[in-house]
């Protein structure tokens, strides 16, 4: 592709955009009229498409997933320390599929899109959209690339969560799920942090109860507490400390600085970057989703039965360190797999890096993920 | 192959549901799937096996038999089976109890403690036995409840669990050992059933 390509990087990448003229009926009872998904793909569909594998993203991602948009771009994909030629999803080897979801604030069809019976941004009109819905709006973008049949769905956290969902709802088109720091649903306390999350953004002067692009606002305020507070979830106390101890940032006690410990700087640092990518009514809208997210209710909330639905074959990681989808919620989902008589790998990989584990390069993880994918790209045949 | 898994293999219906505790490299459960349809699940505790099961492509499931069973339900398999790894683990005789409670029947290997080496090197030598089938010096060994074939006996009767099948082998697994067993064999295998109430 591209002469001056990083080793192990899919190199520069151009986002495209589908658009979808039927109108979609979300799970909420609204119909949207048509929209559009923003996506990126990685790594060349074989003749017999057979090699395609979905990448969902979890509550801050989008489609750009790996590679750079221009060789000045300052930071690669969210996940590109394991998408490549070479790495865990091995672009040699797969054609990675990457969206941004519905209800997503980067290209595709969202709350900043325009609303076309009012002409005006959806804002927090935007209906909701659950797990379901996403799972819906992907199979109509595989339908559109022409792909019946994914080899492997993969997501981390909410990504996960959309993995499972796939298998329940759409067993003949995927292969594989991989499930990763994921829960089958969220606990009380998962959404009892979503909420005071979503309190600091709603109870923002600038929030203008979601009509804040009409008054050249932004809930900065909010987007940032929400972020620093979801940061804090997704690491855990050992490897906070490990990172940043109670190191002072000016190195004196009681310095006129605001900022006093390195680990208020990352964390300042994080909500002030969000609060500048992010939209505010779409964070509300993905934190949403993750708390209706059950797939057992559809079943009269028997896990069992509902990955009875399933064909497709499961691996299962999480991270001893994850207490936000702690290893025990993987372990609750690999547990319902067996009752269901699935075919399901799990393991849990050693990391003091908490959720955001899944997100990093940690060597038996990318061992693990890649032995797996490696294993059912041989098993695809050309 | 391992003769051993051959054995083992021998004992179990096709299509069964089968879990394998301390499942290693998997080279059991592939063998049932290959030569009996029977779609099983490993349970170990090393990465190194995991990783291997991994890319054969069996189902393994990380977990530490030291943990208990009790995160699967009753009845859940028709067939339980460990092999050489009741010596190992901390808790022999529950771990015994949950193996009949999760499954139907089950399948137990050991080590035989009371082979006429083992007791050599104890009377003779006044040392630790280290036989092939026991292959470990005392300060590294896994083994942490090694026992006689004797012993096993009377812990099963004792809980009243019929012996459905029993033999013992030589330690290339290819001799069944009827004479003495519990002086001259080196594995034993037992099929059992639950408790009848």
């Amino acid at each position: 592709m591209q002469a001056s390509k990083e080793p192990g990087s899919v190199g520069i990448v151009v986002p495209k955009t589908a658009r979808f003229d039927a109108p979609l009926a979300l799970q909420c009872g609204v119909t949207l009229p048509g929209f559009e998904l923003a996506y990126e793909t990685y790594g060349e569909l074989n003749a017999n498409r057979s090699n395609a594998l979905l990448v969902c993203h979890a509550l801050s991602g989008d489609h750009h997933a790996a590679g750079r948009h221009s060789p000045e771009d300052a930071k690669p994909g969210w996940w590109d320390t394991c998408i490549g030629p070479g790495k865990p999803i091995d672009t040699d080897l797969f054609h990675v599929v990457s969206l941004n979801n519905l209800g997503g604030c980067n290209g595709s069809t969202g709350p900043r899109s325009t609303d076309p019976n009012t002409g005006e941004p959806y804002g927090a009109n935007f209906p909701t959209v659950t797990v379901k819905d996403w799972v819906q709006s992907q199979a109509l973008l595989a339908d559109h690339l022409g792909i019946e049949r994914f080899a492997a769905v993969v997501g981390g956290s909410l990504g996960g969560m959309q993995a499972l969902q796939w298998a329940i709802d759409e067993p003949e088109r995927i292969a594989n799920a991989v499930v990763i720091a994921a829960a089958p649903k969220l606990s009380a306390q998962n959404i009892a942090f979503n909420e005071i999350a979503r309190h600091a953004i709603v109870s923002d002067p600038d929030f203008h109860e979601g009509t804040y692009f009409r008054k050249g606002a932004n809930p900065d305020k909010g987007l940032m507490l929400a972020r620093m507070l979801g940061h804090v979830t997704y690491l855990s106390d050992d490897g906070m400390g490990d990172r940043f101890g109670r190191e002072l940032k000016s190195g004196d006690i009681g310095s006129a600085q605001d900022v006093q410990f390195q680990v208020e700087s990352y964390l300042h640092y994080q909500g002030t970057s969000f609060s500048r990518r992010f939209d505010a009514n779409t964070y509300i809208l993905m934190t949403r989703a993750l708390d209706y997210f059950d797939p057992a209710l559809d079943f009269g909330g028997d896990l069992v039965h509902a990955l009875g639905q399933a064909k497709a074959k499961f691996l299962v990681l999480s991270f001893t360190s994850d207490w936000r989808f702690a290893p025990e919620r993987s372990g609750e989902i690999v547990d319902a797999l067996i009752a269901a008589g699935r075919d399901v790998t799990n393991a849990t990989v050693a990391s003091a890096a908490g959720h955001d584990s899944f997100l990093l390069p940690i060597e038996r993880y990318c061992d693990l993920l890649g032995s797996y994918l490696a294993r059912v790209a041989a098993e695809l045949g050309d | 192959m391992r003769r051993d898994l051959e054995i083992i293999a021998d004992l179990i219906n096709p299509g069964a549901r089968v879990l394998d505790l301390g499942c290693g490299d998997g080279d059991l459960l592939r063998h049932l799937a290959s030569a009996k349809g029977v779609n099983g699940y490993g349970i170990e505790k090393d990465a190194d096996e995991i990783a291997i099961c991994i890319r054969a492509g069996v189902n393994v499931i990380e977990h530490d038999l030291d943990d208990g069973l009790t995160r699967f339900p009753d009845s859940s398999f028709d067939m339980v089976v460990m092999t050489e790894t009741l010596q190992a683990v901390a808790a022999p005789e529950r771990l015994l109890d949950e193996m009949l409670r999760i499954g139907e029947e089950c399948i137990v290997t050991f080590p035989n403690f009371g082979h006429w080496r083992c007791r050599m090197q104890l009377a003779s030598r006044g040392r630790m036995p280290v036989a092939r089938h026991i292959p470990h010096s005392w300060y590294d060994t896994p083994n942490i409840h090694l026992c006689t074939f004797r012993d096993f006996e009377e812990l099963v009767t004792g809980k009243g669990l019929p012996i459905i099948e029993r033999f013992v082998v030589d330690a290339s697994y290819e001799k069944r050992v009827r004479w003495i067993p519990n002086l001259f064999g080196t594995i034993a295998f037992y099929r059992l059933g639950r408790a009848r109430a």
